[in-house]
């Protein structure tokens, strides 16, 4: 096949930006993905691998009570993080089964009392994919749909809430938004159509950011996982209202262990890096909190003042600090992530999948799929700097003024041409 | 995921990018695929005694997408219409390493491809009408 080749220019080896003094490459900008083990946890945990090994349900002997005591606590530690008591909290092996154990458990244990559970288009897939679950079981599901802003309203939850509704399932702040829902009062709108109704809440991604307070909030069972809050992988928390009791039948049956919820030998040295983390953050959230929202807001900023064309999703007023949730208007979000390989971020864009849908979290909200497609979301957190942020800046803008200067939609737009007036042809 | 160096290399250094005049005769232009899909390409020919004589494109799209039509128009350059129209995305597929879930990329660049010959050939029978 006669092929002509043009001659490709060499690789551009050197970096499309200059990189600050003091700031390391890669760049961790994905902190509500996961984030690394804060070394004062990791710390804590050690001796627990090889010195105090004990099974802590082993009441006979030294070791078991090491471990025992070191458990306790860790639980004491997790449950002043949130508002809650030590006796309240359930060791699990992350949020998913926190959050499966949650509604599964008390849809199951209430089930004379109903059979609907009620929750949002935009939670994270451990609670739709639970409630999709209990769906096929024969269980009523209602899923709300959030406004443009990402938050549903108190009256149209206490709306969706009949004389059958066991459980409400909302989360505090959204994974890919950040979006914080007003929860206190969706929960005084929730018990005031239906008394006997519980509120189960996934606050994996407010824990430690945000305060949260269990008890002001007056709910009735919270879903935690610690690796979110500079903790280890494999280890969360439900946290269980004992005043009035709430009860909840156990996905794992065994030795009875964390009293009878969840039965299964406690991972001691993870348990522990969960209470260290939890105090960490609890010590740190007042000064933390607000260095995180400086950092977003000049990432914002910063973004803003060399770029057009940005579209933030989601209420920036009602919104973890950490996050930053973007579109890049004409830039296609994988390809821009591709430019920022020195900067791990996320794109909403599903190009790596085989459905090539964008995110659901910001189709639920109404972004247009040709935005939705160009976001991507920066989850600041205790470990970025302000030099780092300022390179992600630099990078951001240099690559999305590269990708532009590539992209037909952004030549139809300068030419003043709308993109919605075109017969496109979907694939 | 990992791309392909060639993948890469395409999508740091695309050749070809840029935009031909869609109205002159002897340009033929292609623009495939949809916003909402995260895939638009736009990839326009010159033509000069039935043979292409410069290629441009621009790419709204994945890596993958980007160095699809970068590398289409890299083949078609010298070629007849016939010979750019007989393209097929496999081989564009095996020339980048291109996975299971970007096969789509060098189908829409395939498309483009024939799209912008389709458009050339319907503006010179439009103009041998006219003669």
């Amino acid at each position: 096949m006669a092929t002509t080749v043009t001659a490709a220019p060499s690789s551009t080896a050197t970096r499309l930006v200059a990189v600050p003094a003091g700031v390391t490459l890669p760049i961790f900008m994905d902190n509500h993905s996961t984030t690394p083990v804060d070394p004062r946890v990791l710390e804590a945990m050690l001796p627990y691998f090889t010195q105090h090994f004990g099974n802590a349900a082993s009441r006979n002997h030294s070791f078991g009570w090491a471990a025992e005591a070191a458990v306790d606590n860790a639980r004491a530690q997790v449950a002043a993080l949130i508002g809650g008591d030590a006796k309240e909290i359930v060791f699990t092996s992350g949020a998913t089964e926190a959050i499966n154990l949650a509604i599964k458990g008390a849809v199951s244990y209430y089930k004379k009392q109903g059979n609907h559970v009620v929750t949002v288009e935009t939670e994270h897939k451990a609670t739709l994919d639970t409630c999709k679950r209990l769906q096929r079981d024969g269980i009523e599901v209602t899923v709300l749909r959030p406004g443009s802003d990402g938050l549903v309203t108190p009256q149209q939850v206490a709306d969706a809430v009949t004389d059958k509704t066991v459980v409400v399932s909302i989360m505090l702040a959204n994974n890919e938004i950040g979006v914080i829902q007003p929860l206190a009062e969706i929960v005084a709108a929730v018990k005031t159509k239906n008394g006997k109704t519980l509120v189960h809440s996934d606050i994996v991604q407010a824990a430690g950011k945000i305060p949260v307070d269990v008890e002001a909030l007056k709910l009735d069972l919270a879903s935690l996982s610690a690796h979110k809050m500079y903790g280890p992988k494999g280890i969360g928390a439900l946290w269980v209202r004992r005043k009035p009791r709430i009860r909840i039948d156990p996905l794992i049956d065994g030795g009875g262990h964390e009293r009878g919820m969840r039965s299964g030998t406690l991972p001691v040295p993870l348990i522990v890096g969960f209470g260290k983390a939890a105090e960490v953050a609890a010590a740190d959230l007042a000064t933390e909190g607000p260095r995180m929202l400086a950092l977003r807001e000049r990432l914002h900023r910063g973004i803003n003042a060399r770029l057009v064309e940005t579209y933030v999703n989601g209420s920036l007023e009602h919104r973890l600090p950490g996050n930053l949730n973007i579109s890049f208007a004409f830039v296609e979000g994988e390809s821009l992530l591709m430019a920022l390989k020195d900067v791990a971020v996320s794109s909403g864009s599903a190009c790596t999948s085989a459905s090539l849908e964008p995110s659901y979290v910001l189709r639920a909200l109404g972004v247009g799929e040709e935005l939705a497609h160009t976001s991507i979301r920066f989850g600041l957190g205790r470990f970025n700097t302000e030099a780092e942020v300022d390179y992600t800046i630099d990078l951001v803008a240099t690559s999305v003024e590269r990708l532009r200067e590539l992209s037909p939609l952004w030549e139809m737009h300068q030419d003043g041409i709308d993109i919605k007036s075109i017969q496109w042809t979907p694939h | 995921m990992a791309y392909s160096d060639k993948v890469i290399d395409h999508y740091e250094n695309p050749r070809n990018v840029g935009s031909l005049g869609k109205d002159e005769d002897d340009v033929g232009t292609g623009l495939v695929g949809a916003p909402a899909c995260g895939d638009v390409m736009k990839l326009q020919i010159r033509v000069k005694d039935g043979v292409i004589s410069d290629a441009k494109f621009k790419t709204f799209g994945c890596g993958s997408a980007i160095a699809s039509s970068s590398l289409a128009t890299e083949m078609i350059k010298g070629m007849t219409l016939d010979q750019a129209a007989s393209i097929r995305n496999t081989e564009i597929v095996q020339e980048l390493n291109l996975p299971p879930v970007k096969i789509h990329c060098s189908v829409l660049a395939e498309d483009a491809i024939k799209a912008a010959v389709d458009d050339y050939k319907k503006k010179q029978a439009a103009r041998d009408a006219q003669a």
